[in-house]
């Protein structure tokens, strides 16, 4: 664990960087400066800080607990589809069908009237609720009735693989009201907020830096308190741990729940950025990238998750953009490579790097 | 009872559970067909210290096992202080009941520092949110403080647990054993590994634990003379099932035991 002085310097070193200098370089440097950020990376790094979010929640799971859920994607989903959906409602009668009650797939789908699980979206507060609550619950049902069979391990991930591919499967269905394969999409406005504004989109960014700086209180909370020392204690010697007196099923029900909850509202960030949300974002190879994102940064430590984040995107960004055909090779033998080589990722190389440099100058 | 006098056939037989601290009533394991414990019957008295001897594969650890939770029994009664069934409750359950273990290989969180270790195992409100609210207090710090002069690890309380030797390792079990202040404990060759002096040193701590009245002690051990220095009742396991009991000389001089085990 970082010393208190290590870790508000870097906290604050964060906040200045993600609250000031990137607004700034947007908004107060003119548009010729080399130095000026256009409005679109305005909204990629909006992505990433949702994506970082994502990571811490993996690491508090994964990193210190031990659990590695390979399903993450379904909560960051889930997150995002609550948000869709008091987005869908907030349409109103400017669809395409010009439908004030139903949104246009339901139109299209000669629907009558709105199905009892969209009842309440209308209201923002309600569905800011359904963020964390539709994910907490899955977590916490999935959680108990894995944790208490005690699937550990490889079965864990196997398990939770299968959860979001149930889940991307189901929502590819028009049946289930969740707009099928083409998701939900065509958001005009979040709370009144015109989504193609500039200023709306800076809104959200600075939204997202924000919360990824609640989410880093949350995870160090947990991670200094007695707690988060049983839960690396269960990731080292589960068993033994039990021996002592401490639930562990309990202590990976939390992790695990607390994970989820923090996953859906980086989804539910995430969506209004991208202005789209299907199940394509439940698809088994996008869970699997996230513990990737996890394991390139360093698992276990704080600044990892957010460094892996941004760098594993940051790299998929260019690649796609440069080279698509080789984007997937590219994550392999960055998997082998941080496997292998980088057992702490990236911030174990800094601190290795920094212990070697420290020698030399003795 | 006296001493002297050799059981061959225990099972339980005619003694009652009540007022027993552990109740131990033909219990029998299965493994795949391989009886790992055989109707295996035992009866610990409070404050009593008892050290338990046998050949490998007698059925020492697996018994710890069936009274730690790890292991349920095919069949047979495990009663805890005269009356609680240990059969039905999981290991944390029964961790808070009052039985601690120390496991034969040492087991420590070894990612952790000699103190979180100690804190780890302290005695207090072990459910999930008391765990994260939790703040230490002056009592419990000096709890930890004797506990580390007690095992020999005070100038260490820093160190990761991984960095210590094999024998400090067996003393930080043993000092985790000592926070959880436990009613009943279970030692699984304890001095492993251990130097002679470490050995000694061993051994008097558990005949100052046995002082107080409060603790029962259950120690399986290889060493004899580790056994003789305890000086306690001992009973002999062999394939699962009590073979004798008795004095360390009266069942050295038992016949059955002389073919299984101590004549080999």
């Amino acid at each position: 664990m970082l010393s208190e002085k290590t870790f508000w310097s870097g906290f604050a070193a964060l906040g200045l960087l993600f609250l000031v200098v990137v607004p700034v370089l947007n908004l107060a440097v003119p548009e010729g400066s080399a130095l000026h950020l256009p409005n679109y990376m305005i909204t990629l790094i909006g992505k990433y800080l949702c994506y970082a979010i994502l990571a811490m929640a993996m690491n508090l799971v994964w990193g210190y607990c031990g659990v590695l859920s390979l399903g993450h994607g379904a909560f960051f989903a889930l997150g995002g589809y609550a948000m869709g959906m008091y987005m869908m409602r907030a349409i109103g009668s400017r669809g395409s069908y010009g439908n004030a009650e139903l949104p246009d797939f339901m139109v299209f789908l000669n629907w009558k009237e709105l199905p009892w699980f969209w009842m309440g979206f209308d209201h923002f507060a309600f569905a800011l609720i359904m963020v964390m609550v539709v994910p907490g619950i899955l977590a916490f049902v999935f959680g108990w009735l894995a944790f208490r069979s005690r699937i550990n391990g490889v079965y864990l991930s196997i398990v939770t693989q299968a959860m979001t591919y149930a889940l991307m499967l189901a929502f590819f269905r028009n049946e289930m009201g969740f707009g099928g394969n083409n998701g939900l999409t065509d958001f005009k406005d979040i709370l009144g907020f015109d989504l193609t504004q500039a200023s709306t989109k800076m809104g959200l960014y600075l939204l997202s830096a924000v919360m990824v700086g609640a989410t880093f209180l949350v995870v160090r909370f947990v991670a200094a308190s007695k707690l988060g020392r049983v839960m690396m204690a269960v990731r080292d010697a589960e068993s033994r741990v039990r021996f002592l007196g401490y639930s562990v099923t309990s202590v990976k029900l939390f992790a695990f729940t607390v994970s989820a909850v923090l996953a859906g509202i980086a989804g539910a960030l995430y969506v209004p950025q991208v202005g789209i949300i299907n199940p394509s974002e439940f698809s088994p190879a996008n869970s699997i990238e996230i513990a990737i994102w996890v394991a390139v940064g360093g698992r276990g430590t704080l600044l990892g998750p957010l460094l892996g984040a941004f760098a594993v995107n940051g790299a998929k960004t260019w690649l796609t953009g440069a080279a698509p055909e080789l984007w997937l090779f590219a994550l392999g033998a960055l998997f082998i490579i941080v496997t292998l080589a980088l057992p702490k990722g990236l911030v174990g190389l800094w601190s290795t790097l920094r212990a070697k440099a420290k020698e030399k100058t003795q | 009872m006296s001493d002297e006098l050799t059981i061959d056939t225990p099972r339980g037989a005619g003694v009652a559970a009540p007022g027993s601290i552990l109740y131990v009533d033909s219990v029998t394991v299965s493994f795949d067909g391989f009886r790992a414990l055989n109707e295996l019957s035992l009866v610990i008295q409070p404050g009593e210290l008892r050290t338990i001897i046998g050949p490998n594969g007698a059925g020492k650890t697996t018994m710890m096992d069936v009274i730690t939770g790890k292991t349920r029994p095919d069949t047979g009664d495990v009663l805890f202080d005269g009356h609680v069934d240990l059969t039905r409750l999981t290991e944390d359950q029964i961790a808070n009941l009052g039985i601690g273990r120390k496991f034969q290989k040492p087991t420590v969180f070894e990612q952790l520092s000699v103190f979180e270790n100690l804190e780890l195992a302290l005695k207090c409100q072990r459910d999930t949110w008391s765990t994260l609210m939790f703040r230490l207090n002056g009592e419990q710090k000096d709890r930890i403080d004797q506990v580390l002069v007690t095992v020999g690890l005070a100038d260490k309380v820093r160190m990761i647990a991984g960095a210590l030797s094999h024998g400090q390792k067996q003393w930080l079990e043993i000092g985790m054993l000592l926070m959880q202040d436990q009613r009943l404990l279970l030692l699984d060759e304890p001095v492993a590994g251990m130097t002679d002096a470490e050995t000694e040193a061993t051994a008097q701590l558990i005949l100052d634990l046995h002082k107080d009245p409060h603790h029962s002690l259950v120690v399986v051990e290889h060493d004899m003379e580790f056994v003789r220095a305890l000086g306690a009742r001992v009973t002999v396991l062999h394939e699962g099932s009590v073979l004798a009991e008795g004095s360390l000389d009266a069942v050295q001089a038992n016949q059955k035991v002389v073919e299984v085990y101590l004549g080999r």
